[in-house]
């Protein structure tokens, strides 16, 4: 069997996660591989911890990562980068938005947010990438782009040309927002390549 | 859905199914929200030439479906797994007087229990109410076994029942398009007592069909197309289905394997024959060891639950592991984070009703919906929920149990939704059987749990048209409530006395808690509004930010911070609104008596 490729996307419910997943997803495919994205809807959606699990290659049949086995791994929070440790390998690349959002616990004073988090990766050997999303989006003129600026960072490790995931943001935006999606892509791209 | 090429398309299994439906034909779809199922029928109602609705709930669904289906068309009804429990009353006397118009009932079951309150395997149901059941792996064949589902249920004359999970409906994954195919009946009014009339003497005689009808359907499943032996290394075969034969082909590549894409009734001789052809058989299912009691029943001797678990999602490195008998290593141990649960929206009506439930040493008795999350602290003010409905009849249950006064010692809450779905009659034997339990309706205009579904207190139809609108006050006093307040839950102390009144009273009461969900599109279009912290005036007392609204947060002080930072000398911190997350409900506002929170209107 030939996949190549497991990314996970992580973050907290309502940051835009769907999205992203989905403009990764069109873009591979338009590079000709099978793929195969599951999705948390539901209960979980309200406020908590979502991932969304993406798979692709010459033929995928199983929809889910296997523990240890994520290649790619993109974060749209700091602590939610680390949650789904057991996922990662040596090997894999951390792009993570370093925007934190406060927990129940937190937010409610009986619980601290973990200091300097991303050392628990860079400390077992993991590449982390940190991207400001929030700012980048704030300058790109739409904070609600954040979302697409992470996946433009997350574009340089993966083995297709760029230029296919706009074509993909192209595809999937509703016409009024493409440009300012396009330039938050491109904004999130020059970041990494 | 997104079209990739002129021929496939980029869907869910939700998705997929939907247009599975079109393209068999479907004149009529009828469905109760519920996590996995719901997205089926919400693209389901956005295809012309087929009728779609929401029903109150499961049963009824199935039961408007069979009656399009005794009208001659093919009919649709979609539901999660406990809503088969619902509407297993004529799911299983369907099962004795077959169909008209092809029929089949879409079961989405949630192994894990991602949004649901058991696992329950719902390929039980295809045993116990003697119907076939299709179980699919991807959404690709999700669609394609939803059309031969449509065939088989009118060439046999039974119900037909497509069982998904959570990993098929919520998976997205490339969908070839299809062929139109249409109905082999023609709409129209037949009367055939001795098919739909099921008295005692006429059932008795469905009865035999029905086992001549399976025996049919077991035929058929030998040489289905659907049930294929996968050839290859037969030192172990694998017998799977659904969305474990997916993990199977991952953790095994080169061993045979024996697809069962029918789950009942099962292809005995092929089973036996592809048993006969490898050493030693492995049957991998998620839940229940469902093929394997069958299998076994046989007298084949093969490995499941012994080795693989009987709880949980299965995934391809669970297969691996447990039929190596050794697990995976050098995997990076989690650590250990503040965990983040989902919480109700900054804005949630609900949260203003539990917050003061916290405050008044009542049981709730609790029901299903995003009001659930009221369990959670720092609200921690739902005590029981077990399934929908069951809020206001276990509220009566304690009542009576606990004898005089006891009433006051318990309260129910439940949603719109909910109310229509279930809850009415037990509000019916509230009053019928006189227990002075409040009952608090949390009406927020909408099925909001899953995702925004209209319902009868709406006004809406599925596609959003105008549609009657139950008057929920009117309902309760139809009932023989005589003591029904409407509240607005925003306006916490002002709820407080009411919930108060209510709860003393020794007569059966409601209280509708009437605000609408955030997230309504009404809702969203508002002028942006925010509540803002004057933090000079806070003094840390920390009122607001027990209601755990997600755009409220505390800030500790370090010692000596807070006289330095001309706060009283031992005040332990500070509150704090995000002014983009707030949603101007002014909960906070109302609990704060020293005017560190006001409105202000424009963000």
């Amino acid at each position: 069997m030939e996949v190549t490729g497991n990314i996970l996307f992580s973050g907290v419910g309502g940051q835009g996660i769907l999205l992203a997943s989905e403009i990764t997803a069109l873009g591979l495919l338009a590079a000709g591989f099978d793929v195969k994205k599951s999705e948390v809807h539901g209960m979980a959606q309200r406020g908590g911890s979502v991932t969304a699990q993406l798979r692709y290659g010459k033929k995928v049949y199983s929809p889910l990562i296997e523990p240890g086995c994520a290649d790619i791994q993109v974060a749209f929070e700091m602590m939610e980068a680390v949650r789904y440790l057991p996922y990662l390998h040596k090997g894999s690349k951390v792009v993570v938005n370093t925007q934190k959002i406060l927990p129940p616990a937190v937010a409610t004073g009986h619980a601290a947010y973990p200091e300097s988090v991303l050392d628990e990766l860079t400390a077992r050997g993991i590449v982390v990438v940190p991207v400001d999303a929030f700012e980048i989006a704030r300058e790109v003129g739409e904070v609600r782009t954040a979302n697409v600026v992470m996946v433009g960072a997350m574009a340089a490790f993966m083995p297709v040309d760029g230029a296919i995931f706009e074509e993909a943001i192209r595809t999937r935006v509703p016409e009024k927002f493409k440009e300012v999606n396009i330039m938050a892509y491109r904004a999130g791209r020059n970041l990494t390549k | 859905m997104t079209k990739i090429s002129e021929n496939a398309l980029w869907m869910s299994g939700n998705e997929a199914i939907a247009l599975g439906a079109v393209e068999a034909g479907v004149k009529v779809a009828s469905g109760y929200p519920g996590t996995p199922s719901t997205e089926i029928m919400e693209n389901l109602s956005t295809y012309d030439g087929v009728y779609t609705e929401w029903a109150p709930n499961e049963k009824v669904g199935l039961e408007v479906a069979i009656g399009a289906s005794y009208a001659g068309a093919r009919a649709l009804a979609t539901m999660k797994h406990v809503g088969v429990n619902v509407a297993a009353d004529p799911l299983f006397t369907a099962s004795y007087t077959g169909v008209c118009g092809g029929l089949v009932l879409v079961t989405a079951d949630d192994p894990e229990m991602h949004s649901s309150q058991n696992e329950q395997d719902n390929r039980n149901y295809a045993f116990a109410a003697k119907l076939p059941m299709m179980e699919p792996s991807d959404p690709a064949e999700a669609k394609e076994m939803l059309k031969i589902a449509y065939d088989l249920s009118e060439d046999l004359d039974t119900p037909v029942m497509l069982r998904i999970t959570t990993r098929i409906a919520h998976v997205k994954g490339v969908v070839a398009k299809g062929e139109m195919v249409t109905s082999h009946a023609a709409c129209g009014i037949s009367k055939v007592p001795d098919k739909m009339v099921m008295l005692p003497n006429i059932a008795r005689g469905r009865r035999k069909f029905v086992e001549e009808r399976m025996i049919k359907c077991r035929q058929l499943a030998e040489t289905a197309e659907f049930n294929r032996i996968e050839p290859g290394d037969t030192k172990r075969g694998f017998i799977t289905s659904g969305v474990s034969y997916l993990y199977v082909k991952e953790a095994f590549p080169e061993a045979a394997v024996l697809k069962l894409g029918m789950c009942w009734p099962l292809p005995e001789n092929l089973i036996r024959t592809f048993a006969e052809s490898v050493d030693e058989l492995f049957i991998v299912e998620e839940l229940d060891p469902f093929l394997e009691l069958h299998i076994k029943a046989m007298g084949i001797d093969c490995h499941g639950k012994d080795l693989i678990p009987n709880q949980g999602e299965l995934n391809t490195a669970i297969v691996r592991a447990s039929i190596e008998q050794k697990p995976k290593e050098d995997l990076f141990a989690p650590v250990q984070l503040p965990l983040r649960p989902p919480n109700m929206c900054a804005g949630c009506p609900h949260r203003g009703i539990f917050f003061n439930l916290s405050k008044l040493n009542v049981f709730v008795s609790g029901d299903i919906g995003c009001y659930t999350l009221g369990f959670l602290p720092p609200l921690s003010s739902m005590d029981s929920c077990v399934c929908m409905g069951a809020s206001v009849t276990i509220a009566h249950g304690m009542a009576k149990a606990l004898g005089e006064g006891g009433h006051s010692k318990v309260v129910s809450v439940i949603g719109d939704s909910t109310f229509m779905h279930s809850g009415v009659t037990g509000l019916i034997n509230t009053v019928y059987n006189e227990s002075a339990a409040t009952t608090i309706i949390l009406d927020n205009r909408i099925t909001a749990m899953t995702g925004q579904q209209n319902n009868p207190v709406s006004g809406y139809s599925i596609k959003g048209e105008a549609a009657h609108e139950i008057d929920l006050e009117g309902l309760c006093r139809a009932v023989g409530v005589k003591h029904v307040f409407v509240v607005n839950p925003h306006e916490i102390p002002e709820t407080k006395a009411i919930l108060k009144e209510a709860i003393a009273l020794n007569e059966p009461s409601v209280v509708i808690s009437k605000a609408p969900c955030v997230l309504l599109p009404e809702m969203k279009k508002r002028k942006p509004v925010s509540y803002f912290t004057h933090q000079e005036n806070c003094v840390g007392c920390m009122a607001c930010i027990r209601l755990g609204c997600p755009a409220l947060s505390w800030t500790a002080f370090a010692e000596g911070e807070a006289e330095a930072k001309g706060f009283r000398k031992k005040q332990k911190g500070v509150s704090k609104i995000d002014e983009i997350l707030c949603n101007d409900c002014g909960q906070c506002a109302s609990l704060c008596k020293f005017d560190a929170i006001t409105r202000k209107e424009e963000k």
